[in-house]
């Protein structure tokens, strides 16, 4: 049913309209219930006592006091808790408290239920905990320099966690075959998601067994199974419900110690036990942004293409696994959908250190090799002497093909998106010519629409929709998909109201429930829209079928010739015959019993045959254009944005103006990343967290927001429902490397490092006009030995798909990573 | 919060005071260091009003007292004996949304939905001031109200179509906040 224009006959009623969010008054009038809103008689308050070191041994932990506490009702700590979990299988390397180490800065170590907050604040004070400290690893450099103490005993070795290497085609032929070769160093700090609601959740567990768990959760299955892994519990035990997300961006991807702490707290004590984290908790929780630090090699043709690109990214995982090998992947899987880069060879390395764990920010490993790669571009434009613009508008990779790393890409409407945004910027008469100071720079990208692989193996659908028909004329539909202010139940309910021809406030959605809902795969990689939508289409098609047969005997006309519509079906030919939505529903229940219908998607499969072929291939692909213009105060080196131009492909929209309000919102996030955002860390000893605040963390307030001029562009995907493609994280990716060469073009000083702050750009500043280099950004990149690619031949080449079983290319087998650039 | 035994928690011992919430006069108890933001969501069960930081950092906790917005999380609850609070539930009048939140509503300037109780309020106490700010006016008053989601841009257009309905102008969203510039 993928792509299955639900409207025949007619045109479309609700997709493509600007109706409410199913939940928007709700929210708008306070009555939302979030999770910390959540409130049980007898309800205990948690309490975790965290690391105040970065890496050590536990000596030893004594909890006598505090258990003695008047008003504490249960201590926990890692012995209680000894199962070993994670978001991604392969790297399971976490507990719930610690147990016998400590990793970081904030990891928690004893948890504490008592009658209230204050109590349970008060007993912590009475807990001792002796550590016996390690040298600890606080930066991809000193992870490669020591490979001792190991931060984990699992990894490759040393403190590197993992290392992938493709090579798609010989890149080495690819960049023999370029009039030139360009190298870049490039850098991009971390940063976290800080959403507004800090994580809560309340675990209540029932005297035959029975647990449920509050918690505001993007992933609500993968955490159900978490819990059950750990708590040893009957799957058909546990109960997950996601509460309405207050802010997720991908940091409520990860099962959380204290979503499994409460729950072990609420089995001990039989009564309800609530958490709720400080902001300072929320930083310790982090799986934001990971740094990375990149070197990219590019072989181009004098008029612009491309010939190879060889990648190695550098990422900084911080202290535990998480989805950081999804993370490590995403850094070279979507660099060839854009422009088409006929080999390409890429190298991820993720290190551990003692820091707050990274993993899914917004765009999860693709914004940091994205400006790369459009930094580079730009480069490449002003060394041909050719204008950016046009140069990427002129190589564009193929709608419907397949790409050098056997992605294979749908819809492409980014030539269209350029046009927008240059027209719109007055691009041609601005850009070269603007005064000292004020410049204009253009940056494009591509993301996928839904991960094509689930985080565990299985051959099960991604997203599941059941629907209910009620005598009343409404309709219920149930699935597993987390609201995380996206506007994914309005989704449902749109899409279902479209193909039944009623309202979408007829329709009651029940989602992130996992006794009630059938599954869904969670709020990440883009998937929600894509794959929801496609199963409600399937189950409200379904359910129109069986209505279509009870209409179409009791008015003899062909099934064929029935449409739904106005709360309405009737014979398209002759509009005036039919009957209410309510009438045929009466037909419908009196002839088949009792109404309800499935729906399921599954993505198609990948034509990839190596390890790894999952990651990165996907239904379908947005596509963003973006020009920035900013204002360079050449004295402080104080960038302004006041205003962004970005042209979205989305396919079609379900809902235009919460495609707006995802494409703006992925402006704001990019700004933030690009100007000022940092998860930083003080001292090189210590690894402790410099700002784990919000008034300290900056972050863009109303007075640092630029305008925006958008334009919704593209044709529908024919794997999207009713064609549509993502809006949430897409938009973001060409934000920092909009603004990194606007500045390039106002002082003509490179700045290869984000956050694009006022010292950096100071600094290139003052360096060219003693007559250096104009640049500021990473000088030096450390080596790691790499093992041998997993050598694909390219679609181009006439690959299969299959790896090919041969040795490094010659001239290939260790990169030779030189220091500076071409 | 769950009846808690006195010889659990020695320091219960609470303080009382009046407040006029929403148009209705309460009288309500609690330990005396509670701030206005826990005396609201946890003595009073008004959970409309948000936290992100509880340090005065976010602005999700703004509240109005004396029609003025503060940060509820900064306040003393017995600092305010006899003070008039307007919290989110009591934006509405009875069935009929006020028309910032309708204008929210339309144009989905709350996306998670947890800065917008705060945000709604800052912006009605705008409002109440200046019936039709300017764009420069409306960041101003809004920029302690910190929104991860929106980009702030749906909020600015939605308070501004909201000052228009509130003249009794018959105001529609620009199309192009809506689908986008052709």
């Amino acid at each position: 049913m993928a792509g299955n224009n639900g409207s025949r006959g007619r045109g479309l009623r609700v997709v493509g309209k600007p109706f409410r969010k199913v939940d928007a008054t709700s929210k708008c009038t306070g009555q939302t219930k979030y999770a910390d809103d959540i409130v049980f008689p007898r309800m205990l308050h948690t309490k975790l006592l965290r690391s105040t070191v970065p890496h050590a041994r536990i000596v030893r932990i004594d909890t006598t006091k505090a258990e003695e506490y008047p008003g504490v009702k249960a201590v926990l700590t890692g012995k209680d808790l000894p199962v070993a979990y994670g978001a991604m299988p392969v790297s399971e390397d976490e507990h719930a408290l610690a147990i016998d180490k400590v990793r970081m800065v904030g990891e928690p170590v004893v948890a504490v239920a008592a009658v209230d907050e204050d109590v349970a604040t008060e007993a912590l004070e009475l807990i001792e905990v002796e550590y016996d400290l390690l040298p600890t690893i606080s930066s991809i450099e000193s992870a490669l320099e020591h490979p001792e103490p190991r931060v984990h005993d699992h990894g490759e070795f040393g403190n590197i966690h993992r290392r992938q290497v493709y090579e798609f085609g010989n890149v080495e032929a690819g960049f023999a075959e370029a009039d030139f070769v360009r190298e870049d160093l490039t850098f991009y700090e971390g940063s976290t998601h800080l959403p507004l609601e800090q994580h809560a959740s309340v675990a209540q567990f029932s005297h035959d067994g029975k647990l449920t768990l509050y918690t505001c959760t993007q992933d609500l299955h993968y955490l159900h199974k978490a819990l059950v892994k750990v708590l040893g519990l009957p799957a058909s035990h546990v109960h997950v419900i996601a509460t309405p997300v207050g802010g997720g961006f991908g940091g409520k991807c990860d099962p959380f110690q204290h979503e499994i702490v409460v729950s072990k707290l609420a089995m001990i004590t039989g009564r309800p036990v609530k958490i709720c984290l400080t902001r300072e908790e929320v930083f310790y929780c982090h799986r934001g942004r990971h740094p990375a630090l990149m070197w990219t090699k590019t072989g181009f043709k004098k008029d612009g293409s491309l010939t190879a690109m060889h990648h190695r990214t550098f990422l900084d995982g911080g202290a535990y696994g998480g989805l950081g090998v999804a993370t490590a992947f995403y850094t070279g899987t979507f660099q060839t959908t854009t422009y088409p880069i006929p080999r390409f060879r890429v190298e991820a390395v993720r290190v551990f250190t003692n820091k707050a764990p990274c993993g899914p920010k917004r765009g999860n490993g693709t914004p940091q090799p994205r400006f790369a790669q459009e930094v580079q571009m730009d480069k490449i434009a002003e060394q041909l002497e050719l204008d950016p613009a046009e140069m990427r508008k002129r190589h564009l990779v193929s709608p419907y093909s397949y790409v050098a790393n056997w992605i294979r890409v749908g819809t492409i409407d980014l030539g269209t998106c350029i046009d927008k945004v240059v027209e719109g910027s007055q691009w041609k008469q601005r850009f070269r010519k603007l005064p000292y100071g004020k410049g204009l720079g253009m940056a494009c990208s591509g993301y996928m629409t839904g991960a094509q692989t689930p985080i565990y193996w299985n051959n099960m659908p991604h997203s599941g929709v059941q629907l209910k028909v009620d005598r009343g004329g409404g309709v219920t539909v149930f699935c597993g998909s987390a609201e995380i202010g996206q506007g994914s139940d309005s989704i449902l309910a749109y899409i279902v109201a479209e193909v039944l021809g009623i309202d979408p406030f007829d329709i009651r959605v029940v989602t992130g429930d996992t006794d009630l809902t059938p599954v869904d795969l969670g709020s990440y990689s883009s998937r929600v829209t894509l794959m929801t939508g496609n199963a409600a289409i399937q189950a409200a098609e379904r359910a129109k079928e069986l209505l279509s047969q009870a209409v179409a005997e009791k008015l003899e006309v062909p099934e064929a010739r029935l449409t739904f519509a106005d709360r309405r079906v009737f014979d398209l030919e002759n509009p005036d015959k039919g009957m209410s939505f309510i009438d045929a529903v009466w037909l419908a229940e009196s002839k088949f019993g009792t109404l309800s219908t499935v729906g399921s998607y599954k993505p198609p499969a990948a034509k990839g045959k190596f390890k790894g072929s999952g990651i990165g291939p996907s239904p379908a692909y947005s596509y963003t254009a973006a020009v920035a213009e900013v204002d360079v105060n050449p004295e402080t080196g104080i960038v302004a944005v006041p205003r962004m131009w970005i042209a979205h492909d989305i396919g079609q929209s379900i809902n235009p103006v919460l495609v707006m309000g995802q494409v703006e919102g992925s402006i704001y996030m990019g700004l933030g990343e690009a100007l000022m955002e940092e998860m930083a860390y003080r001292g090189n000893r210590n690894v402790l967290q410099k700002s784990p605040s919000f008034l300290e963390y900056k972050s863009p307030t109303t007075l640092e927001m630029c305008d925006i001029v958008t334009y919704l562009v593209g044709n529908a995907d024919s794997n999207g429902p009713f064609g549509a493609k993502e809006a949430g994280q897409g938009p973001q990716l060409p934000v920092a490397p909009a603004i990194a060469n606007a500045i390039y073009d106002a002082v003509g000083v490179r700045i290869d490092e984000v956050p694009l702050t006022p010292d950096k750009v100071l600094r290139a500043i003052r360096a060219k006009a003693k007559g250096q280099e104009g640049r500021y950004g990473p000088t030096k990149f450390p080596h790691c030995d790499m093992p041998a690619p997993i050598f694909v031949p390219t679609p181009a080449e006439g690959g299969d798909g299959k790896p090919l079983d041969r040795g490094p290319a010659p001239g290939n087998k260790q990169a030779n990573v030189p220091v500076g650039r071409t | 919060m769950g009846p808690v035994r006195k010889e659990d928690n020695p320091r219960a011992e609470k303080t009382s005071i009046r407040l006029r919430v929403n148009g209705e006069d309460v009288e309500v108890a609690f330990a005396p260091h509670k701030t206005l933001l826990e005396v609201l969501r946890e003595d009073l069960g008004l959970t409309g009003t948000k936290h992100g930081c509880e340090l005065g950092e976010c602005g999700c906790c703004t509240v109005l007292v004396d029609g003025r917005p503060i940060l509820s999380c900064l306040a003393l609850g017995v600092a305010l004996d006899g003070h008039e609070v307007g919290t989110i539930e009591g934006m509405a009048d009875g069935a009929k949304l006020h028309p910032l939140q309708a204008a929210f509503s339309d144009l989905g300037a709350g996306q998670c939905g947890y800065c917008t109780p705060g945000m709604l309020l800052a912006a009605k106490a705008l409002l109440d001031e200046v019936p039709r700010p300017s764009r420069e006016q409306i960041k101003a008053a809004l920029a302690g109200n910190i929104c991860r989601c929106t980009g702030y841009i749906k909020i600015f257009e939605a308070v501004e179509l909201a000052a228009a309905w509130l003249a009794g102008e018959p105001a529609e969203p620009p199309k192009e906040s809506i689908y986008g510039w052709e």
